[in-house]
């Protein structure tokens, strides 16, 4: 037994646990051990993932076991990890524990929101340690149904709306995924599902026909796109995300987001390298839009959820920008913006939905002073605000630098002034977050009933401090983990580069 | 002897009258009554194209038999059924009966 | 050199110390007391402060190598994240400019954690306060000591939200709310031009290193660029090399406060005193002159030319400035507005040099503006952070920023009056004070430039005497507030806040005698100052006249004149002092133009249009699915007559 598939494996026991537990504390009991488990063994699989890829510095992905499935249809589960899978299944690991925490006062039906919410997190492990484009849609699809269930059960405000909205727009997506999966799996001759092998087939990817390539990608990347917020298909994100229960946004943006540029990435961009090359001018100028348009969205928004929703938007509208950037370093930017807006918007929600949890409002005019009343959430929020907009020492300007340096590589006048376009979205982004700063902590507070406000609890202390923590940590030492998100991208560009460059499109009328 | 065509004519005018009221009457106990028309139009032509093209057979007599039967058992059940929903609704107008439509 | 770590480390620690544990995460109460914070912070301040003379000492004393300059010494570098074929690397240069930076920087900051222990006593959130300003000194000193530009720009960024936090210290009044952000998003605008010309000179020159010399190198991976039209080697060197060293231009004057980004320096005296004299006045705002000096070879070697538009900017900033700060009444923002005239006559002064004669690219006499400006930004640092900090020490006295509620003040306060007087008068640029010596060698750098700019920066000087003295007049003779002071007797601040100033004026008194051009230099090798007699006399004779002006005017206890000549222009001084209405200009690009009709219109759109147009795929399959519904009338009625139709139709199509 393969030790990766413990990563699902964990989830499913705790279902089990839950499912027989009888009353609170065993609830909590259950995912706690589960959770603070699948932290334990994410931390152990990065020593290990070093270790072994420092005695094989060659194969693809490591730990790599194939179980056959469904043989008629070449289906299998096939597990394997690269740098990336390690650093997304570290990042899910840290959300989930500490949604764990965030949601630890989460009533009524207590018991059936952690099933829920334990399934929704064995979608997305499952998703990030296989490699079988099948299993990887299946893990996809068990991550997202889930999502409807606990923003329409559990959610505020318009959830019905949003939990449909979300789900729909999302199951649209999947429909394009589909397509486009299958569509690989055919035009790679049909024998497997499995990524490397199709990636590493006689004539590698190119072995897809050039002409068909160019359906698939679009379909994939969009298809992908819709779960990273790619403009115009983002507009779930922010309904979705108000409306859901604090630590279901927390993973939401966090994590199931990340899946959505993880899968551009390994699939959209690694598969289909010459409609890669030839298509991704106009994925950038989407994203570019996305970034800038976002900024500028969250602006003007009154809602706290809905400011970091957009400017999710704008965040994860960079991962894909730099995924389309195709370099190497831009796109070890984007998994490091990945994990650094995973951190920070998990922050963020915790921070957003203890608040809401007090003063029972999100409307930026209603709150004021809040530094007097619950100083530790307020310094917290100062915190992740200034690392959304990038402070050094934080995870956000490592991620933001590699990719602004990354996207200059690439010569030529468009792509130089995309890069210019994303620049200026760092300015945007400090414009709303001093906005909702100075509106909402700074101040002296104006309803008199938020003076009895107390400050943060011990659990959601925990949680809060544990997602600094990893914010900080990744700001101030970048290093290791850009060495193993490296080896993780390197095949990735190898393939796109042999393929031809982004100077090669025809289609490109900028070039 | 009589022409085929007669018993036929007969029996065509009673299905069309059967199918005309099946699909114009509203009244569940009126559409009952087309249907038992149709299939005794049915029944009719099965006695008549048993006794005048195949005189030594018997096959449809037994099958305008059957017709009958099951048209009498099926106007039990139906009546019942209607007796039924006449006693919880006070009405058996088809385009009225929608309470389990949607 | 290996204890220069601890210059960073030290204040890191100290910041940590007191900031993160002070977050009373256990919630058991404060966990230090408001003189255990202090003292944390002073005394590492103070440690740091003596390594930094003792790497001053130690790197000044040592040989010169053979071409006579000092040696640059690299005692720590290390990658701190590989970027591709460029790699970001954190470290310690030593070089004569980034000593003499640690000793300004310290030696201020020094002073004024001690000069905060008197002024914040009492003050809610003291231990915040100190947390700030080690996290500001260790970002500062990281800022000077960069290795590479990236490290400049991550400490840059560092500086600005040490900037804002310490602005925004009185979080509860609006207008520091107001200032602080301000700040913050006019610098961060400027940012961005810095990082995209960081970006710009990265890719070109292949290096973020500021060592990088000689010819721009062709990419190994050149096959990608045989697509690009231009080739590397050319773009860089005509066209690209110039234009990121005017983008980072832009960022640097983003920090220093350079006309038409200067306008969040005067709001942000909303902050603690103290921090004005450290940040606002004598090290934050001079980063953007430190960047140019570091950058100065690529300057020399790259874009000559381009350096005419430092020096009209800076031309430009500080005749505004001083013309602003002659009208001004609140007494921080005439400190504030002669700051960004002085930053500007450095700016004017690095903008002035130029490129040397024969096969030297740079030679001292040629780039004497480069000794000046750095001589006028150590100068500087301390006559303006003892003037920041002797009016922190009235604003004490008097509660009040406004000169009207002053008035001689003189009597109470005679040591702040004379630590005040002398900083003016080096300001002024009386001979014998170290603003003299400076503010020569950037009028006589500036004549060697073009005369116009030279007489335009005389002008500037005389100005520069004028305000000083009219808020030296203001403050401290003039009209005798006694009824104002009967119930509050204004008095000398207490030891902990005239130490800093007597020291910082002694230091403003001798610095002027330091033989600056042997330590620092355009080229490196020793240089002898030698006064300029005739632009010596001419600007000496100025600033008198110029505060013989102002003491007719203002040393009065009534001033007529004053009124009469307010009264004679009464627009131009309204303008002057609404600082000609480009704080005004600013919030309607801002609020009308960026709110109103970009963002408002994005977030209608997005919510209208794109959401819209998904809702409308919603409805239409909604309406659809309703529409369709009809045919499955659940009637057998309807069925039935649609098979019998079916049937006909079948029926029909077999007979034909």
């Amino acid at each position: 037994m393969n030790f990766l598939s413990i990563f699902v494996l964990i989830p499913l026991l705790m279902l089990l646990g839950l499912w027989a537990a009888r009353n609170l504390n065993q609830v909590r009991g259950v995912m706690v051990t589960g959770s603070t488990a699948l932290l334990a063994l994410s931390v152990y699989l990065v020593f290990a993932f070093l270790d072994a890829r420092s005695l094989d510095p060659q194969s693809e992905m490591l730990f790599v076991k194939s179980i056959e499935w469904f043989p008629p249809l070449h289906i299998t589960y096939t597990v394997g990890v690269d740098g990336i899978s390690v650093a997304m299944l570290l990042l899910s690991a840290v959300i989930v524990f500490t949604g764990t925490f965030a949601s630890w006062q989460l009533r009524p039906l207590t018991k059936e929101y952690f099933l829920w919410f334990t399934l929704l997190s064995m979608g997305v492990f499952g998703f990030f340690i296989t490699i079988d484009m099948f299993a990887m849609f299946m893990f996809y699809e068990i991550a997202l149904i889930p999502m409807y269930l606990l923003i329409g059960v559990w959610g505020s405000g318009r959830k019905e709306y949003s939990a449909m909205k979300l789900t729909l727009m999302l199951m649209g997506g999947s429909a394009f995924l589909m397509c486009g999966i299958f569509g690989i799996f055919y035009g790679a001759g049909g024998q497997t599902m499995n990524i490397i092998d199709i990636a590493n087939q006689t004539g590698g990817a190119h072995a897809i026909d050039g002409n068909w390539q160019m359906l698939w990608f679009p379909m994939t990347f969009v298809g992908f796109g819709i779960l990273g917020a790619l403009f115009p298909f983002h507009t779930w994100s922010p309904d979705g995300h108000a409306s859901a229960p604090t630590a279901v946004s927390m993973l939401h943006a966090g994590v199931l987001m990340k899946l959505g540029g993880y899968g551009c990435f390994r699939i959209a961009m690694y598969l289909l390298p010459e409609a890669a090359n030839e298509l991704s001018w106009i994925f950038l100028i989407l994203t570019g839009i996305s970034v800038v348009y976002g900024a500028f969205s969250a602006c003007v928004q009154t809602d706290l959820k809905y400011i970091n929703a957009y400017s999710s938007v704008s965040h994860c509208g960079l991962v894909l920008f730099a995924i389309c950037m195709a370099t190497e370093t831009a796109s070890v930017g984007a998994i490091l913006q990945m994990l650094s807006h995973g951190l920070m918007t998990a922050l963020f929600f915790a921070l957003i939905g203890f608040i809401y949890g007090r003063t029972h409002t999100r409307d930026i005019r209603e709150l004021a002073g809040l530094m007097k009343i619950m100083p530790f959430l307020a310094v917290c929020y100062v915190i992740a605000g200034l690392a959304n907009l990038g402070l050094p020492g934080l995870s956000g300007f490592v991620a933001e630098m590699t990719i602004f340096v990354g996207s200059f590589e690439n010569p030529g006048t468009f792509y130089t002034a995309m890069t210019v376009i994303a620049c200026t979205s760092i300015v945007i982004t400090a414009v709303y977050i001093l906005r909702l700063v100075g509106k909402i902590l700074y101040g002296t507070p104006t309803n008199p009933h938020h003076l009895q406000l107390t400050d943060a609890t011990w659990d959601e202390r925990f949680s809060v401090i544990c997602l600094i923590l990893a914010v900080a940590g990744l700001g101030l030492a970048p290093f290791w983990v850009s060495d193993m998100i490296q080896t993780g991208v390197h095949p990735v560009i190898e393939q796109l580069q042999a393929a031809g460059s982004l100077f090669d499109s025809h289609s490109n009328p900028f070039l | 002897m009589i022409q085929i065509e007669y018993f036929l004519f007969v029996s065509a005018i009673m299905m069309f009258a059967g199918i005309y009221g099946f699909i114009t009457r509203k009244s569940t106990l009126a559409i009952l009554l087309s249907i038992e028309l149709m299939l005794n139009a049915a029944d009719i032509n099965f006695a008549v194209f048993n006794r005048l093209l195949y005189p030594n057979g018997h096959e449809g007599l037994f099958f305008a038999i059957f017709g009958i039967a099951i048209a009498a058992a099926e106007s039990a059940v139906a009546i019942a059924i209607m007796i039924n929903i006449y006693r919880q609704l006070q009405n058996i107008s088809v385009d009225q009966l929608t309470k389990m439509k949607w | 050199m290996e204890h220069t770590i601890f210059i960073l480390l030290l204040p890191l620690f100290s910041f940590l110390l007191i900031g993160v544990i002070d977050m009373d995460i256990t919630k058991t109460g404060k966990v230090w007391s408001h003189k255990a914070a202090g003292l944390i912070g002073t005394s590492s301040l103070a440690v740091v402060t003596l390594l930094s003379y003792l790497t001053a000492y130690e790197y000044f004393t040592a040989e010169r190598l053979t071409d006579g300059t000092f040696a640059t010494i690299v005692p720590y570098n290390f990658t701190w994240l590989p970027l591709g074929t460029l790699h970001f690397d954190l470290g310690i240069l030593l070089d004569p400019i980034s000593v003499m930076m640690l000793v300004v920087i310290s030696t201020v900051s020094l002073m004024v954690h001690l000069y905060s222990f008197g002024y914040m006593n009492g003050e809610k959130g003291f231990q915040r306060y100190y947390a700030f300003l080690s996290l500001f000194t260790m970002s500062m000193l990281g800022l000077v000591l960069a290795t590479n530009i990236f490290q400049m720009y991550l400490f840059w960024e560092l500086v600005g939200v040490s900037s804002y936090l310490l602005i925004g210290f009185y979080y509860t009044s609006p207008a520091a709310i107001a200032a602080s952000k301000k700040a913050f998003i006019v610098t961060r605008f400027a940012d961005m031009f810095f990082l995209v010309g960081i970006l710009i000179f990265g890719y070109f020159a292949e290096s973020f290193s500021f060592s990088f010399s000689g010819t721009i190198q062709l990419a190994e991976g050149a096959a990608a660029f045989q697509t690009v039209n231009i080739s590397k080697e050319v773009a860089a060197a005509g066209f690209l090399i110039p234009t990121a060293l005017v983008l980072m231009f832009i960022g640097g004057a983003g920090k220093s406060a350079m006309f038409p980004l200067h306008i969040w320096l005067p709001d942000a005296m909303e902050g603690p005193t103290p921090v004005s004299a450290l940040i606002h006045a004598a090290t934050m705002v001079v980063a953007g002159v430190f960047q140019i000096a570091r950058m100065f070879p690529m300057w020399m070697e790259y874009a000559p030319d381009s350096l005419s538009i430092v020096v009209w900017v800076g031309a430009l900033t500080a005749f505004y400035a001083a013309a602003v700060a002659c009208v001004q009444t609140d007494i921080k923002r005439v400190l504030a507005f002669s700051t960004i005239s002085q930053i500007a006559f450095m700016m004017v002064a690095l903008g002035a040099c130029l490129p040397g004669h024969g096969d030297h690219l740079i030679d001292n006499h040629s780039s004497l503006g480069y000794m000046a400006s750095m001589f006028h930004l150590f100068t500087h640092a301390m006559f303006k952070a003892c003037l920041f900090l002797g009016a922190g020490c009235i604003i004490h006295a008097v509660h009040s920023n406004e000169m009207s509620d002053m008035g001689g003040l003189r009597k109470y306060m005679p040591i702040t009056h004379a630590t005040f007087l002398i900083s003016c008068l080096a300001i002024a640029g009386i001979p014998g004070l170290s603003g003299f010596f400076s503010k020569d060698e950037i009028i006589t750098a500036c004549f060697a430039y073009s005369p116009l700019l030279g007489w335009w920066m005389t002008v500037v000087a005389a100005m520069t005497a004028f305000y000083m003295f009219r808020l030296y007049y203001g403050i401290f003779w003039g009209k005798d507030n006694s009824e104002a002071y009967a119930h509050h007797t204004p008095h000398e601040a207490s030891w902990t806040m005239t130490v800093p100033l007597i020291v910082l004026s002694l230091i403003t008194i001798v610095g002027g005698w330091i033989p600056f051009g042997h330590l620092v230099s355009a080229t490196g090798q020793a240089y002898d100052i030698h006064l300029n007699t005739q632009v010596a006399v001419t600007s000496s004779v100025i600033a008198i006249v110029a505060i013989g002006l102002a003491t007719w005017i203002f040393a009065g206890k009534q001033q007529p004149i004053a009124q009469k000549m307010y009264a004679a222009a009464p627009r131009l001084h309204r303008w002057a002092y609404k600082r000609f209405y480009l704080d005004e200009v600013y919030q309607f690009v801002t609020h009308r133009i960026i709110f109103r009709r970009i963002s408002s219109p994005i977030a209608r759109f997005d919510r209208r249009v794109i959401d819209g147009f998904f809702d409308f795929l919603a409805w239409g399959t909604h309406r659809t699915a309703a529409l369709i519904r009809n045919f499955q009338s659940g009637n057998v009625q309807h069925y039935a007559f649609a098979f019998l139709l079916g049937a006909l139709l079948l029926l029909l199509l077999m007979i034909f």
